[in-house]
């Protein structure tokens, strides 16, 4: 009965933050404040809250805090990477002889959760030289195409990205 | 003071629009010149990213300096909408790259080797 | 201090390069060996042609432009999706 009630509860908060961030959305595209757009932004965003509330909100508030907290703290050394990505592929492209050796690689990672892989999957795109192909997910095995050895090493050997990914997210 | 803060400013704005035009044309270069298709995605899905992400940042400071004070709301707001613009197309820019990778890579479309002939 | 005008030639400038990349883009998309590469292609002009109408919407004065701005990048991001999926399966929707 207890873990009912609770399960409900649950429901209705995500529905009620859904609608809060899908309302201030509509503010914030629409700017006009007079009575007509407001209306229609609350009907609106009260059916989208109603049917898509479980995408949002799948997990307990805090822990989502926190979580985000360190995230902002890798996409700024995400950040300074794709930098270095740009650079990295103008020259490639620029030289005139091309130094280019492309391959495909595997490797494992221990993480499970979407959120996880989606971050490390475009983390790896966007970082030099390499691009994700396949992932499967049950086994968190990931196919990359590198585009010379350097950056296939980086992801083989070092490791530094996927180590990131997994304090960010904290899988154990 | 005043335009030390200006000039600055506005050399950012002008910094990142040169920087992110620079980066557009080193993508579309590579998409020319490299010889297969695996490799030319290396080139559009990074180059563009960042390419595209430097102009609406610089647009956006710009903006922000000439627009934003005593502006109605609705133009005040536009800084928000490129914010916006700007995450999803740090989304939504390799989730598409490695769409169209994936269905190449599952249909057999054979990676390019070194010393091949181009494609 | 610059004077808006010098601004604009500036955001014409750029305009004008961007252009220039998405007639680089349109030759491998019109002779691109296979359909990856047009493909792939297309997306490139679409997310251009983002940067494009957010630089048209300064030249113009008219913030009109930044909504339809963020409509495109919703529609050509789906659509590439959709067109990466029909080439892998054959089919859009799978049940």
């Amino acid at each position: 009965m207890g873990e009912k009630s609770s399960a409900k509860s649950g429901k209705g908060f995500g529905i009620f933050v859904t609608f809060c961030a899908m309302f201030l959305f509509w503010l914030l595209l629409s700017g006009m404040l007079d009575a007509i757009h407001v209306g229609a932004g609350i009907i609106c965003s009260a059916i989208i809250a109603f049917v898509s509330h479980d995408l949002l909100v799948t997990q307990k508030w805090d822990k989502m805090l926190r979580k985000s907290g360190k995230f902002i703290i890798y996409v700024v050394w995400e950040l300074w990477q794709i930098l270095l990505a740009n650079f990295d592929v103008a020259y490639r492209v620029l030289h005139p002889k091309m130094p280019i050796d492309p391959s495909i690689i595997e490797f494992d990672t221990s993480l499970r959760s979407d959120l996880a892989i989606v971050t490390l999957a475009n983390s790896i795109t966007l970082t030099p030289g390499t691009i994700t192909i396949n992932i499967d997910q049950e086994k968190g095995r990931f196919q990359v195409h590198a585009i010379a050895q350097k950056p296939a090493d980086a992801l083989l050997v070092d490791k530094t990205m996927q180590q990131k990914v997994a304090k960010v997210f904290m899988e154990e | 003071m005043v335009e030390l803060i200006e000039t600055i400013l506005l050399a950012v704005v002008v910094l990142s629009l040169a920087a992110g035009v620079f980066f557009m044309l080193a993508g579309a270069i590579g998409l020319l010149r490299l010889p297969d298709f695996y490799t030319r995605l290396h080139a559009t899905g990074k180059c563009d990213t960042l390419g595209e992400v430097l102009i609406i940042f610089g647009l956006l400071l710009y903006h922000i300096y000439y627009y934003s004070p005593g502006a109605e709301l609705s133009v005040q707001l536009v800084p928000v909408k490129l914010l916006f613009l700007i995450c999803f197309i740090f989304f939504a820019n390799p989730t598409a790259t490695h769409a169209i990778m994936k269905a190449a890579y599952n249909t057999g479309v054979k990676p390019w080797k070194k010393g091949d002939r181009r494609m | 201090m610059i004077e808006p005008e010098a601004m604009l030639t500036i955001f014409l400038a750029t305009a004008l390069l961007i252009v220039v990349t998405i007639i680089l883009a349109l030759y491998r998309a019109t002779l691109g060996p296979e359909v990856y590469n047009r493909v792939a292609a297309v997306n490139v002009i679409g997310t251009k042609t983002i940067v494009l109408l957010v630089i048209i919407g300064y030249i113009f004065e008219r913030p009109l432009f930044f909504d339809i701005s963020l409509l495109y990048a919703l529609l050509n991001f789906i659509g590439t999706l959709a067109f990466a999926k029909y080439l892998e399966r054959g089919e859009v929707w799978s049940s």
